[in-house]
């Protein structure tokens, strides 16, 4: 049975999402019989297949051509119906990042076959492999099956296996190209230039102390409140993507996958329930304290100090608590 | 410019969900539903493009009765009129077959653009609008932050991880999936709310779109939904405000020496 992992990278590095799938990849060979083979796609990509060789791996497979040097859906997704063809995996597996978001379901869909998304992990049980995946922004798990023929295609979200259980080889693998005749293909996106957003005001990254606030706070006026408890605690503010997007704080206090990734000494998250987009921003934080109304709520997943009750009573509380220490 | 906005309903944020009794779905009974977030900002940047291109926004929706309300407030915002994809045969649809469907009614409609929202917040597969494309064999581009119609063509701003992002050129027609937070969305006035009831909601079932029921079996099987185990210990503090208050100060003075 094999079982292909597709490694994703950019500006000549491997992205390390590529070493925990990776891993699933490996434990899912050791459960199934199986081989692990990674797939890479690009141009100038030698290095990058000999980093990958150095794993415990069937082989590194490499697809280069003019086309592939930059991704493009249309691209990625010619190559590796192509692949898939000329290999028959059994499995696909990806990560859940914004590439794979992007082309993923295009390949599934052109294959006529199932993507099961974004899972947290996977059993099997009696020969079947059962997905288990967030739904309701990861209030509630689905376990999840493939009701199809293989390939499977399967992405898994970012930290669900961990890079550093990846088993390397005693020496390295072969890496093998696929010959694939790309021309044909129509390419209709067009990548032009990455960047970032003017400077950044901010740089969360280094503060000591956090005070992050989400959706709950309900209203702009109400983050005079947070101001005070961040002052109080003399701590920087960060928010959930919400506040941001509403406008109530700028962009570049926006913690999470599409803002800043912080491990401050103490995080307190006030009225953010814990998606996993905001959690990989923040979850190296020392110490976590989440306020929440609602006790289910995800944020209490990684929480050291949990405090289920109603931000706007609690939080006069503790300034109140913390101005008495002070004097 | 014609754009069509696929756009769900979804349990309102900030619900308190139950499972039903099977523990196949969540229970559904006394919820309240509201637009999925990520299609608000699908609609609101729709009807942001043809009030400068002039044009028609066309919202579609799969889902079952309870989804005319959604229509309806898009309607009430500005879109001109709706599709209401409604069959029992589309209960359960995963996002291929839904896609599957959607593809069917669209392919009606000579349109330039489609916009969905990224993904939804209820299954979250973040796969239905790439399926679509696919599946109309139109060019894509997904997470999206901001649209400029160029001469035939797109530039679009694609967000990207960590703070970055990028311009992507495509040809029109063309399907986005939006971000939240590409633009501020408006309310529906009065005036749109009591013109929204005289705009036409289309409904179009398995038959009017050419498919059987065998042709929509799912490729992917939701077998159970369950509330996770937390996997680590939080200690939670309780009591009134000011005792939790003073117990916090305590720990993180004391234990977790942060103060
Ligand atoms: C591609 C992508 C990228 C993303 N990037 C990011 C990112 O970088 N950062 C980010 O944060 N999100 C990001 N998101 C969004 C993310 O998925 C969540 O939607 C978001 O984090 C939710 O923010 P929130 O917790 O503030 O709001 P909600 O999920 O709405 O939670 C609000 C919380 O407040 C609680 N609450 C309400 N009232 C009170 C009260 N009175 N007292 C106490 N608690 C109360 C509720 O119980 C709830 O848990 C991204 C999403 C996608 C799809």
């Amino acid at each position: 049975m094999k079982i292909f992992v597709l490694a994703e990278h950019r500006d000549g590095k491997l992205n390390r999402a590529t070493w925990e799938v990776i891993v699933a990849g490996q434990h899912l060979a050791a459960h199934l019989k199986g081989s692990v083979s990674a797939v890479l796609l690009g141009r100038d990509i030698r290095g990058l297949a000999e980093e990958l060789a150095a794993k415990r791996l069937h082989e590194v497979l490499v697809v280069e051509d003019e086309r592939l040097a930059e991704y493009t859906p249309d691209g990625y997704t010619a190559a590796l119906i192509e692949v898939i063809r000329q290999e028959a995996p059994a499995f696909v597996l990806m990560s859940h990042t914004y590439q794979a978001r992007d082309f993923a379901p295009k390949l599934a869909a052109a294959l006529g076959k199932a993507l099961i998304s974004d899972c947290l992990g996977y059993r099997v049980d009696d020969g079947t492999v059962i997905y288990t995946r967030p739904i309701f922004q990861g209030k509630i798990h689905a376990d999840v099956r493939f009701a199809d023929d293989p390939p499977y295609l399967v992405t898994f979200q970012a930290g669900a296996f961990r890079a550093d259980e990846i088993e390397a080889a005693s020496e390295p693998v072969p890496i093998r190209a696929i010959p694939i005749d790309l021309s044909p293909v129509p390419i209709r996106t067009r990548p032009l230039e990455v960047f970032r957003e003017a400077k950044q005001a901010v740089d969360l990254s280094s503060a000591e102390r956090i005070v992050a606030v989400g959706r709950g706070i309900k209203s702009e006026e109400n983050l005079a409140l947070i101001r005070q408890l961040a002052e109080a605690l003399n701590a920087e503010i960060g928010a959930s993507r919400p506040v941001c997007d509403s406008g109530w704080l700028p962009m570049d206090r926006q913690i999470g996958s599409s803002g800043q990734t912080v491990s401050p000494k103490l995080y307190l998250a006030i009225g953010i329930s814990g998606a996993i987009q905001h959690v990989v921003g923040m979850k190296g934080s020392r110490t976590i304290v989440a306020i929440n109304k609602d006790p289910e709520a995800p944020i209490f997943d990684i929480a050291d100090y949990g405090i289920v009750g109603d931000l706007f009573e609690i939080v006069p509380a503790l300034i109140k608590a913390l101005k008495q220490l002070r004097e | 410019m014609k754009i069509i906005v696929c756009l769900k309903q979804v349990p309102k944020r900030d619900l308190a969900l139950r499972l039903n009794e099977a523990g196949t779905w969540i229970a559904e009974a006394d919820l309240s539903w509201e637009i999925n977030e990520p299609d608000a900002y699908a609609l609101e940047e729709a009807l942001r493009l043809k009030e400068r291109l002039g044009g028609e926004v066309i919202v579609c929706s799969l889902g079952p009765a309870r989804v005319e309300q959604a229509l309806r407030e898009a309607l009430a915002k500005g879109a001109d009129r709706a599709l209401h994809l409604l069959d029992p045969a589309f209960e359960g649809l995963d996002a291929f077959n839904t896609a599957r469907v959607l593809a069917e009614a669209l392919r009606r409609e000579s349109f330039d653009l489609i916009l969905t929202g990224l993904q939804s917040d209820d299954h979250g597969y973040a796969q239905t609008g790439v399926i679509l494309a696919e599946l109309l064999g139109l060019p894509h581009a997904t997470i999206v932050m901001q649209i400029e119609v160029l001469d035939g063509r797109l530039k679009v701003k694609r967000e990207l991880e960590a703070g970055w992002f990028q311009w992507v050129e495509l040809p029109l027609p063309a399907l986005l999936t939006i971000q939240s937070g590409i633009n501020q969305p408006r309310y529906a006035t009065l005036k749109g709310i009591m013109g929204a009831k005289k705009k036409e909601i289309r409904r179009l079932a398995l038959a009017d779109l050419g498919l059987s029921a065998q042709e929509l079996r799912n490729k992917q099987e939701l077998m159970r939904v369950f509330f996770p185990t937390k996997a680590k210990r939080t200690e939670f503090l309780e009591g009134t405000p000011e005792e939790i208050a003073a117990r916090l100060v305590e720990k993180l003075r004391y234990e977790a020496k942060v103060l």
